[in-house]
């Protein structure tokens, strides 16, 4: 028997909610109603098998990836490796590091092969990918605790910016982050890309050695893991306003090379209630919380 | 073939739910965060979990269709109230609220401006059913090791605690401010906060719950003062025991001293009580405020007592000492040198003892929000913002919160305070400023609405919120009893 994934609408009767193992999708299209409904057909299309797709090639993929050969045959799992391949030489990477914005990115070229779409994402965990069409923008919210409610700031992405992916990473999200970030927010070209450079950078905001972060080898966690027993993050204390600036300075230094390399359009750092942002044109811009609202509110 | 078959791997499992076939570790889900392996057994997790914590906490259990119960939406019907939370908010609010929805109720036409307010202006007050000695007055509550607030009055078998308000909020340091908004949300969501007094006990609140004070867990709350469980129990222990101490911090009762025993014709017993003597078998301060019987720092209730006096006092002569809970309690047998010797208790007397147990109520913890409306917020309800206030103070506006009931203060402003277990689950959230956000409801005529200088523009049928895609889909359980 075969296994099917769990289509549905949502109670809103307005986004599609897809769901198959781990891949859990929201997907909004908007544009006439024959193009959503059309778009909405060719995820729903796409998306059955795509987990058996990449199940097939899983081994592989969670195997280091190699900086100049990619021995992933799938659509979906050679786009993975793309994303990651320009971090294999450096470190440890698996194309698993891109898996999120991977998927969403398939399942939105599905909807626009399919349909003249004006506005649509795809949000797979919070990895996104997004098309807009001319004069259209969306609204995108970054929340500094997710497991609170309150948004800590909002961001509009117009038709003229370059950016189509949107990513988060760090140690409150579902897999093992090597850092220490509450969460790095990554927008760059394609959600593959950003979902890649967000793990990068995550890992990079870290305080090697400091007594106050409990790390655990990620098998022990999670048997199958693709990091082995490499340490990965479980509890980090209350840092000092020091510690929490040298560790963000060590992942804003991080985005600000995939900045100058043109893999990443901006990144929103946050650790313990402060936040680093790193984006074109500025080369840092801190931001205290509640510096920035006594602005709004002056 | 099943598709929750399962192969054991020592203490691992292996999940072909689907074709990612995790290895999953006892206690530890798969990489769906859906199955996990609890025991050796594949079990799927999600829905389950959801419904377990609602009736965790009380709650109603609701479909998630539409049904006669909340269907997990923010307007129901029929008689919808349509509440705040999910609603939204703007800072300030140079615009109008976001929902301001028209319904008719008995015929006329009513209007309910739903927002979610911004409150830097806010705090909770706990009242903590507990004759233990929580900390002195004024003394600094802290979560986290950070001031969050102070003890303030003792009441009636219950101590009170004051926390948040815009010092705690603003006014100290970052941490301070962090520590406090996360303090006054956790406690206003119905979920468990510690708290440290400097210089007393560690209690752990949670509204509607009872407090855990230095570990150890309140169940009932006194059933009265020390002298009001002397005149209540009077007749009862008439004629089985010579002589009753009610040990309590407060007023200590002793029976033969009472008025209650001199109606009775108790005969004097010759005991000597330390503290200050108020009226007649009544006594102030027995003993330092702790939390020992009764409220007070004693683990051995005959360190209250001086030497019987030996004209009045004879062997064998009986007393029972209880505490105002009766969780406390010991009975004694005068020797021939006139010292209380502890003894097992007389089977009528144990009942006496439990009696009392018996008619103490369950002791809670309760938790009131207090938050003031501020002009923003009240502009985004009408153009002219002090004609809400006056409409409140008329009785013509009803205020809510999460559609429950509010006091709202008399005096300038609109300063409300609500008992957040009458709200929905997760009714209250936070923004970095760092202050609380809540929901808040204006319901009036849509006449007085449009005489207030109301929004009448952006007023809407019910009917077009139900179908609108601001309308959000929200797991609450329904009114938590």
């Amino acid at each position: 028997m075969k296994r099917l994934p769990q289509i549905a609408f949502l109670p809103d009767g307005k986004r599609l909610h897809l769901q198959d193992g781990p891949i859990d999708l929201i997907v909004e299209a908007k544009g006439r109603t024959h193009a959503s409904r059309a778009a909405y057909d060719a995820a729903a299309t796409r998306f059955t098998g795509l987990l058996d797709e990449l199940c097939e090639e899983l081994a592989e993929l969670r195997r280091a990836a190699q900086p100049s050969h990619c021995a992933l045959k799938g659509v979906v799992a050679r786009r993975m490796y793309a994303a990651v391949a320009p971090f294999a030489a450096e470190c440890f990477i698996t194309p698993m590091a891109a898996v999120a914005g991977s998927v969403a990115e398939e399942i939105l070229d599905a909807m626009l092969d399919a349909a003249s779409l004006d506005r649509a994402y795809v949000n797979n965990g919070g990895d996104i990918a997004l098309h807009l069409a001319e004069g259209e923008h969306l609204t995108v919210g970054l929340m500094d605790r997710p497991d609170r409610s309150g948004v800590m700031r909002t961001m509009v992405i117009g038709t003229d910016d370059p950016i189509r992916g949107i990513a988060t990473s760090g140690r409150y999200g579902r897999s093992f982050s090597l850092g220490i970030a509450d969460a790095v927010t990554v927008l760059a070209r394609t959600a593959s890309m950003a979902d890649a450079a967000a793990t990068i950078i995550a890992n990079a905001v870290d305080l090697p050695g400091h007594p106050g972060v409990v790390r655990r080898p990620a098998n022990e966690l999670q048997p199958d893991t693709d990091l082995g027993a490499r340490l990965v993050t479980r509890d980090v204390a209350a840092l000092t306003e020091s510690e929490i600036e040298q560790a963000l300075e060590a992942g804003a230094d991080c985005a600000r090379r995939l900045l100058g390399a043109g893999l990443i359009e901006s990144a929103a750092l946050l650790l313990q209630s402060e936040a680093t942002m790193v984006r074109a044109g500025d080369v840092r811009s801190r931001v205290h919380h509640d510096r920035r609202l006594e602005e709004i509110q002056a | 073939m099943s598709t929750e078959a399962t192969t054991a791997i020592g203490d691992k499992i292996r999940c072909d739910a689907c074709p990612v076939m995790c290895y999953i570790k006892p206690g530890a889900a798969g990489a769906c965060d859906r199955y996990a392996n609890h025991d050796g057994q594949l079990v799927r997790v999600d829905p389950h979990v959801v419904l377990e914590r609602t009736v965790e906490h009380g709650g109603r259990l609701v479909p998630f269709q539409i049904g006669e119960d909340w269907d997990g939406k923010i307007v129901r019907q029929p008689d919808v109230f349509v509440t705040a939370i999910g609603a939204g908010t703007t800072y300030p609010d140079y615009k109008p609220a976001p929902f301001i929805v028209s319904s008719k109720i008995d015929g006329v036409d009513m209007v309910t401006v739903v927002t979610e307010g911004i409150f830097s202006y806010c705090g909770v007050k706990v009242k903590i059913d507990t004759d233990r000695h929580l900390g002195p007055e004024t003394a600094t509550v802290r979560a986290d090791g950070e001031a969050v607030g102070h003890v303030t009055t003792g009441e009636y078998g219950s101590q009170m605690l004051s926390l948040g308000g815009v010092h705690h909020l603003t006014g100290g340091s970052k941490k301070e401010g962090r520590v406090t908004c996360d303090t006054l949300m956790d406690l206003s969501n119905c979920k468990p906060v510690e708290l440290a007094i400097d210089g007393g006990a560690t209690v752990v609140v949670q509204a509607g719950r009872p407090p855990i004070v230095n570990s150890v867990m309140e169940e009932r709350m006194r059933v009265g003062c020390g002298s009001a469980t002397i005149g209540m129990f009077a007749k009862q222990w008439h004629g089985k025991v010579d002589e009753v101490v009610v040990v309590d911090d407060h007023i200590t009762g002793v029976l033969s001293e009472h008025q209650a025993g001199k109606l009775l014709d108790i005969a004097d017993t010759g005991i000597k009580m330390k503290g200050r003597r108020s009226t007649p078998g009544r006594y102030f301060q027995v003993a330092e405020p702790g939390t020992g019987w009764g409220g007070t720092n004693i683990s051995d209730p005959l360190s209250v007592l001086g030497p019987f006096n030996p004209k009045e006092a004879r062997p064998g002569l009986t007393m029972l000492m209880v505490s105002t809970t009766g969780e406390h309690a010991a009975y004694y047998v005068l020797d021939e040198a006139l010292r209380p010797i502890e003894t097992e208790m007389p089977s009528d007397l144990r009942f006496s003892v439990e009696r009392i147990q018996e008619n103490c109520e369950p002791a809670l913890c309760t938790v009131l929000f207090m938050g003031g409306a501020g002009g923003s917020l009240r502009a985004g309800v009408t153009d002219n913002p002090v004609r809400l206030t006056r409409s409140v103070k008329d009785a013509l506006t009803r205020v809510t919160s999460g559609g429950a009931p509010v006091y709202v203060w008399p005096g300038g402003g609109i300063t409300f305070m609500v008992d957040v277990t009458q709200m929905p689950a997760g009714a209250f959230g936070y923004v970095p400023t760092p202050a609380l956000v809540a929901p808040i409801e204006f319901t009036m005529r849509l006449s007085d609405y449009a005489a207030l200088g109301g929004h009448m523009d952006y007023v809407r049928p019910l009917s077009s919120i139900q179908d609108s895609a601001e309308f959000r889909p929200m797991l609450i359980p329904g009114r938590r009893p």
